[in-house]
């Protein structure tokens, strides 16, 4: 009775909008390869943050008060007087960093096996966009606590735009809403923040797994799993149904439906992932003093310099590389042009060989110490400047880049190792 | 399932040097050994913390009523012995020194300590109660090796007395207080428990929920991980 209830109620709405065709194309019949391994955890991981920073935002906003007089108290209303918000805001700020954690996994993941490579350069592109909007997402998120080092932060970031010739000046205040940050620039942050930032990230994050679906996943060996229509012997085939509009298309082999494969593995994953998270939240959730830093306990003071302003961890690779240059200016454009690098990164690529386990040596020595690079330049961020520090920044600054220039250079005539037709295992 | 295992001690040991690392102060402190469950401790603090401490600093993010009900306080009880000024249960934590007055006073008006213990650490404030010594050419004839150039008066001379310093920065005991060194540092040691637990008031509740949703997510981890063995036995 039930049953028939349920069916005939998705039949109604199966005539009106494609509810089950939807949910089988991408889920229940979407070929992904049955070859992912622990690096392909931290997409599924990253989707779970964003509905954690969502949902944890929402029940934020209700008790927040976004003004320079009642911001931080607000804040310890809710970490006090608020049934569990000590536990929201926990979640939500060990969540902004989590995000952060797994963005640049997944990231590195893509770098590993090729993932930005033809045909999946809009999917990269996407990709990094959620990454440029998620970090002006946390950096507006970062001054609303309206602590000294959310005021300090966000004070050395916007006079940056005051380098840029003859607009400069100008621009800081449009930014700032005021002649120095104030109550103007939290509240209109905060409407960046809960709204405009988060419904782009949302709609980014939405195109990237069409983007996806559209092109298919890549796989940590890099060999395609859509083969072309009727070059795969039938016995071949994967034996499972996928949905049409892939099958019409394609011959799909080594491939298992999404659902229920890799949703529960996915599963196991976010059960992992949790224990990491619910560790640092429930026992470190100051993280040492990199999620929460300490001069955010006293309130917002123009007159009071923090001993040490140092960017939050997440923007540390980007602000040593900014701190290498001398000039304000020429720090700013290096620094964009370091993201800019990821950007325009599937076309630096010229190989065809996708995944690191069949490239030269070169190129996994590249990988490497562009790992390195990047891992060094973060935690030189966090620190005070110094001659040392400004040396290894300065390395590693050539290092990054140089990942990028080099591999355009051997991508072409790249001495790779055979890939095989068909993923081994 | 060892890949998995060393996945996960390698995403830890990513982690763990976030916590070396931490920046702590840069002067060195003693260690307070304070024990945020030891709730006599707290309540002694507390008082201390009233009759010592709120005339200047408030604690305006903490409520009277809340710190009773964490403290093991009947509020009868603490209506009588730690409200004197006609406050409600209700009421934050607040005194009545007017701001820009006390800054010219002092110099700078005197902080709020709701969150000085998670600021600076409780570590910090345990030393720095404890180094005030002489010194004629401060306003209030006292300077501090921890907090150098403090406009703050030594507020528990009367408990410590007060110190000398010789050449090589060395304190000398304190003399002239009505306590010995080891009760005057008890004191210390409960006022700083007491800043702790005002820092964050859920502190406890917070470590003891950890336990159990770590236990729940090991339990889960373990059915996810069996649940896609079985989903995956028959795929090579």
């Amino acid at each position: 009775m039930l049953i028939k209830l349920f069916t005939d109620f998705m039949g109604w709405v199966d005539q009106r909008l494609p509810v089950t065709d939807a949910w089988n194309k991408h889920l229940a019949q979407y070929p992904a390869p049955k070859n992912f391994n622990f690096w392909y955890f931290f997409g599924s991981l990253a989707m779970l943050v964003l509905v954690n920073q969502i949902l944890t935002g929402i029940w934020l906003t209700m008790n927040y008060e976004p003004s320079g007089d009642g911001a931080f108290a607000s804040i310890e209303y809710i970490m006090r007087d608020v049934d569990y918000g000590w536990l929201l805001r926990y979640m939500h700020s060990t969540g902004a960093s989590a995000f952060f954690v797994v963005v640049y996994l997944h990231m590195m993941r893509g770098l590993m096996y090729g993932s930005y490579q033809k045909p999946r350069e809009l999917l990269w592109i996407f990709g990094m966009l959620i990454y440029l909007v998620l970090m002006a997402e946390a950096f507006m998120g970062y001054l609303l606590p309206w602590g000294n080092m959310s005021f300090w932060g966000a004070q050395v970031i916007i006079s940056l735009f005051g380098a840029i010739p003859i607009i400069g000046e100008d621009l800081t205040i449009w930014i700032k809403g005021d002649y120095v940050i104030s109550g103007a620039t939290l509240n209109r942050f905060f409407a960046l923040h809960v709204i405009a930032l988060p419904l782009v990230l949302v709609i980014l994050v939405f195109l990237h797994i069409l983007a996806l679906h559209e092109v298919g996943s890549n796989n940590p060996e890099g060999v395609e799993t859509k083969k072309r229509k009727g070059s795969v012997k039938p016995e071949e085939l994967s034996k499972f149904k996928f949905h049409e509009s892939y099958t019409k298309k394609y011959d799909i082999v080594d491939s298992v439906p999404f659902h229920p494969y890799y949703s529960v593995k996915d599963i196991m994953g976010v059960a992992g992932f949790l224990i990491l998270f619910c560790w640092v939240m429930f026992f470190f959730p100051e993280g040492g003093g990199y999620f929460i830093e300490a001069p955010n306990f006293t309130p917002a003071n123009a007159l009071q310099t923090p001993e040490h302003i140092a960017p939050v961890w997440y923007f540390g690779p980007f602000y040593t590389i900014l701190r290498v240059v001398p000039d304000k200016l020429g720090g700013m454009l290096l620094m964009f042009a370091a993201i800019g690098m990821l950007f325009a990164l599937p076309w630096f690529d010229r190989g065809t060989v996708k995944s690191v386990r069949f490239r030269s040596k070169w190129h996994l020595a590249n990988l490497i110490q562009f790992a390195i690079c990047f891992i060094v330049l973060g935690v030189l961020g966090t620190m005070p400047a110094s001659p040392t520090a400004n040396l290894i920044g300065v390395i590693t600054t050539c290092g990054y880049f140089g990942f990028f220039i080099s591999l355009w250079f051997y991508s072409k005539n790249e001495m790779t190792k055979p890939v095989p037709e068909r993923v081994s295992h | 399932m060892k890949k998995l295992i060393l996945a996960f001690a390698l995403s830890i040991s990513t982690l763990a040097p976030l916590s070396v690392i931490a920046a702590g102060p840069s002067v060195p402190v003693d260690k307070a050994n304070n024990d945020l469950s030891d709730k006599e401790s707290l309540k002694k603090g507390f008082k201390t913390y009233i009759n010592y401490c709120l005339g200047c600093h408030q604690l305006q993010y903490q409520r009277y009523n809340r710190t009773f009900t964490d403290l093991g306080i009947e509020e009868a009880d603490g209506i009588a012995n730690y409200m004197y000024t006609g406050e409600k249960p209700g009421d934050h934590i607040t005194n009545t020194m007017p701001k820009k007055e006390a800054a010219k006073w002092f110099g700078s008006a005197p902080p709020d300590l709701t969150l000085m213990a998670r600021l600076k650490s409780p570590d910090y404030i345990y030393t720095y109660l404890r180094t005030f010594y002489i010194d004629e050419s401060r306003p209030f004839g006292v300077n501090n090796t921890t907090f150098k150039d403090v406009v703050m008066p030594h507020v528990l001379q009367d408990l410590q007395g007060i110190s000398t310093i010789d050449e090589q920065g060395n304190l000398s005991p304190a003399m002239g207080g009505s306590l010995t060194a080891e009760e005057y540092d008890e004191v210390v040691r409960d006022l700083t428990n007491f800043l702790e637990y005002v820092g964050e008031p859920n502190k406890l509740e917070r470590k003891s929920l950890g336990y159990w949703v770590l236990a729940f997510l090991f339990f889960f981890f373990i059915i996810a991980y069996l649940l896609k063995k079985e989903y995956w036995k028959d795929i090579h």
